[in-house]
């Protein structure tokens, strides 16, 4: 059975307004429900990687599909919408620290309401359960109405998580997500990751630094080096040496 | 350690002497300074002004203090505080716009938007205040509200530079997260850049309120508003009594709104 | 199982956010207080606007054959900036460290100094002015005065904040080999808190050339004495051709000073 491509690069080139080559060449595809690993040394070309899936950086020529849309050339609304089902996590959290844990969560809904009802707090009675549930969810539902800064690191990370929850999205784009906290915090943020992948089939593609857990948690594992694609293998016939060799310097 | 004597030669002339070139250009600097200063204009009574106001403010007038008539020290430091607080609250508004002109963006290429941006709070900054004081004076009269206007729009150089400068250090990760789930640009000023840069904006909007509480006691100088009107009126009847009373509150002003902002500021970060 | 019987409880003051409600109420009450006491009445400002803009218009053009009788005094003005803030500085030094808590280990003295430090720089330069052109005479020795009690207050401050923030390896180096207090400041404070001294110097002296200019106004000398001769006169186009001229000093002195403090660091 040939299942229909998740996201799909054709020929994707990124280079940046002052010269530098961000993604060369890049033809990749990603199957509905993998859990895809991306490694490779820092400023190999992950984030910007991730970044043209959901256009938060624009390549300079190719196509990027996803879900089966052409999405370089979107726009405004079209753009948002695209957004909204794909759902990102970073490095620093990048909540709005000084508001309630409730908020941040339910910002994940944002696309769907005004402005100015957004910032009265005027979100359905049905989207405030829904966040409920969507902390519960990462166990954290007894922080709802205490402010994002009070948290440590990894409870953040996983109200950021709560927060892609709220967009039902079918793919989940995690950017270095375990590079701030500490080995065991690590571990709780990736079976949250591993769990919404196997429970509820999101595509799940995750930036890592570390060898040991992408090959524990991946599918699949790509390997990036100076903005080229130089490693595409699943796990089962991944060996440690060959990452190694995607860490060596060229 | 040794060092090779080629080495040394190399360390080159400039290094051996140049302090001696900084030593002449100082004393240069001093002696043209000293030199074209005329201090010779000590008046002869300046010993016994000196004791009778030291005096005086031994001795405050101590009636002055509130006498209901409205022109006492009590409501005249209430109404040097209004001006300082309405002006600074006024202010604040101005500077967004302008901290927004003059902050550099990511993507600049010429810098021409924010350097001339800038340029412009510099401009603000360097007119005196007590100009633009006199300026307004000849639009709305003698008065506070001539004060309010020139506190409002001299401090809007110094905030402007300080918010834009927060900008540009600015945390942008939460922005970054409101676009990637599809917000707006609204959206993302009104959810992601105002709740991060906020408590930033109100401890400066405060530290530069203690500035123009400052600002505010010398307004009054030049007819302005405020305690200051008052002051250089004893002042000039040497009337050192109540230049002492005077003193004596706005030290205690200041020192009070000083505290209290600082206490607000530390609560802040 | 239902969430809401899971959810945490809400207290009533964060639910309509209580606090930031009183802030923001207590806030709009004090601007609508101070409007009232001040006086601010924005129906006047729009009926005046005719006499500001006039005055606008006037000194929209700088009478620039009055710079030839201004440029002396603008000198004038800068010598009394230098001369206070090197007064000034001078004085600072000493009560700088005695206010540095790692040199001064007693806090009930270093506190008695803070204090009388904090009561120095309440007092506003114009005030200072006004009361020094009563004890001097009209002059620049009252501007010099002035300036350096105004420096005096904020370089002390700057300093002794520099002076806390040193590294203590080498004070208890010179400690354990048994220096006495001023051989340990000579030896192990001085050496890394000049260039930060240079450089607030510098900043202060900035600062005091702006703050001169306008000294004169009240008679402590300057460019100040023109401007208020001007103003008083009205005579717009020669304000306009002072501020131009001070304004270009000012900035003249922020680059050099700019440049100066970046070779510092």
């Amino acid at each position: 059975m040939e299942a229909k491509s998740i996201i799909e690069f054709k020929d994707v080139n990124k280079i940046y307004d002052n010269g530098t080559v961000g993604l060369k060449d890049i033809n990749l595809t990603v199957q509905p429900g993998e859990f895809l690993v991306v490694v490779g040394l820092s400023g190999a070309g992950k984030s910007t990687l991730m970044r043209t899936i959901n256009q938060m950086h624009r390549p300079s020529s190719g196509s990027v599909l996803v879900d089966g849309v052409e999405v370089t050339d979107l726009k405004g609304r079209a753009l948002r919408e695209l957004r909204r089902k794909v759902g990102m996590i970073f490095q620093n959290f990048n909540l709005v620290k000084r508001t309630t844990v409730e908020h941040n969560v339910l910002s994940g809904k944002i696309s769907y309401y005004p402005t100015w009802k957004s910032l009265l707090n005027l979100y359905t009675k049905a989207d405030k359960l829904q966040a409920a549930e969507a902390l519960d969810r990462v166990n954290l539902l007894e922080k709802l109405y205490m402010r994002a800064d009070q948290l440590s690191g990894g409870q953040q990370q996983r109200v950021a998580i709560a927060r892609t929850l709220m967009q039902d999205p079918k793919i989940i784009l995690a950017d270095e997500p375990i590079a701030s906290l500490d080995p065991l915090t690590t571990r709780a943020v990736m079976n949250d990751l591993k769990k919404l992948n196997q429970e509820d089939g999101i595509t799940v593609v995750v930036n890592l630094h570390s060898v040991p857990l992408a090959l524990e948690y991946a599918d699949r594992i790509v390997g990036m080096r100076a903005g080229q694609l130089v490693y595409d293998e699943p796990i089962n016939r991944v060996t440690e040496s060959d990452l190694n060799a995607i860490y060596q310097s060229v | 350690m040794e060092k090779s004597p080629e080495l040394e030669i190399k360390k080159g002339y400039y290094d051996r002497y140049g302090w001696l070139v900084w030593a002449l250009i100082i004393l240069v600097v001093y002696g043209w300074a000293l030199k074209g200063l005329k201090l010779s204009g000590i008046q002869a009574s300046a010993g016994s002004v000196s004791k009778s106001i030291l005096a005086g403010i031994f001795h405050p007038d101590w009636a002055y203090v509130y006498n209901g008539s409205g022109e006492d020290l009590v409501s005249l430091i209430l109404q040097t505080l209004a001006i300082a607080f309405l002006g600074t609250i006024i202010s604040a508004f101005i500077s967004v716009p302008f901290a927004f002109w003059a902050a550099r963006g990511g993507h600049e290429k010429w810098r021409l938007r924010s350097g001339s941006g800038k340029l412009v709070l510099t401009l603000i900054r360097t007119f005196p205040e007590i100009v633009l004081a006199i300026m307004f004076i000849k639009a709305v009269g003698p008065g506070s509200y001539a004060g309010v206007l020139a506190v409002s729009v001299h401090s809007v150089g110094m905030l402007g530079k300080l918010f834009s400068e927060a900008i540009e250090n600015m945390d942008n990760g939460a922005e970054e997260a409101i676009v990637s789930v599809g917000g707006n640009a609204s959206q993302v000023f009104m959810l992601a850049t105002l709740p991060t840069i906020m408590p930033e904006f109100i401890s400066y909007t405060l530290y530069r309120f203690e500035i123009a509480v400052r600002s505010a006691t010398i307004l009054g100088m030049v007819g302005a508003g405020g305690i200051g009107t008052p002051m250089l009126f004893a002042i000039q009847t040497r009337n050192w009594p109540r230049v002492g009373i005077i003193l004596l509150g706005i030290v205690i002003m200041v020192l009070m709104i000083d505290s209290l902002s600082g206490q607000l500021r530390k609560k802040l970060v | 199982m239902d969430i809401t019987t899971k959810m945490p409880h809400q207290s009533w003051g964060q639910k309509y956010h209580i606090k930031t409600l009183s802030l923001v109420l207590l806030t709009v009450g004090l601007v609508l207080l101070s409007a009232q006491v001040s006086g601010v009445d924005l129906a006047m400002f729009f009926t005046n606007i005719d006499q500001f803009t006039n005055l606008l218009v006037r000194m929209s053009h700088p009478d620039w054959a009055y710079v030839t009788i201004i440029w002396q005094p603008i000198l004038e003005t800068l010598q009394m900036a230098i001369i206070g803030t090197t007064i000034g500085t001078l004085f600072a030094v000493p009560f700088a460290f005695l206010a540095a808590s790692n040199i001064v280990k007693n806090s009930w003295l270093h506190g008695l100094v803070r204090f009388f430090l904090d009561l120095v720089r309440t007092l506003p330069d114009l005030l200072l002015a006004a009361i020094f052109v009563a004890v001097f005479g009209i002059g620049s020795t009252a501007g010099v005065v002035t300036l350096a009690i105004f420096s005096f207050g904020m370089i002390s401050k700057l300093f002794y904040e520099v002076i806390e923030t040193i590294d203590d390896g080498p004070i208890e180096a010179m400690e354990s080999v048994g220096a006495n207090k001023l051989q340990v400041v000579h030896m192990a404070v001085l050496p890394q808190v000049l260039n930060p001294f240079i450089s607030y110097f510098l900043y202060t002296l900035e600062i005091n050339v702006r703050a001169s200019t306008v000294l004169g106004y009240l008679g402590a000398g300057g460019i100040g004495v023109y401007l208020q001769r001007s103003l008083n006169e009205f005579d717009y186009s020669q304000t306009a051709a002072i501020i131009i001229m001070t304004l270009v000093v000012v900035l003249v002195i922020n680059v050099l000073s700019d440049y100066l403090r970046e070779r510092l660091v």
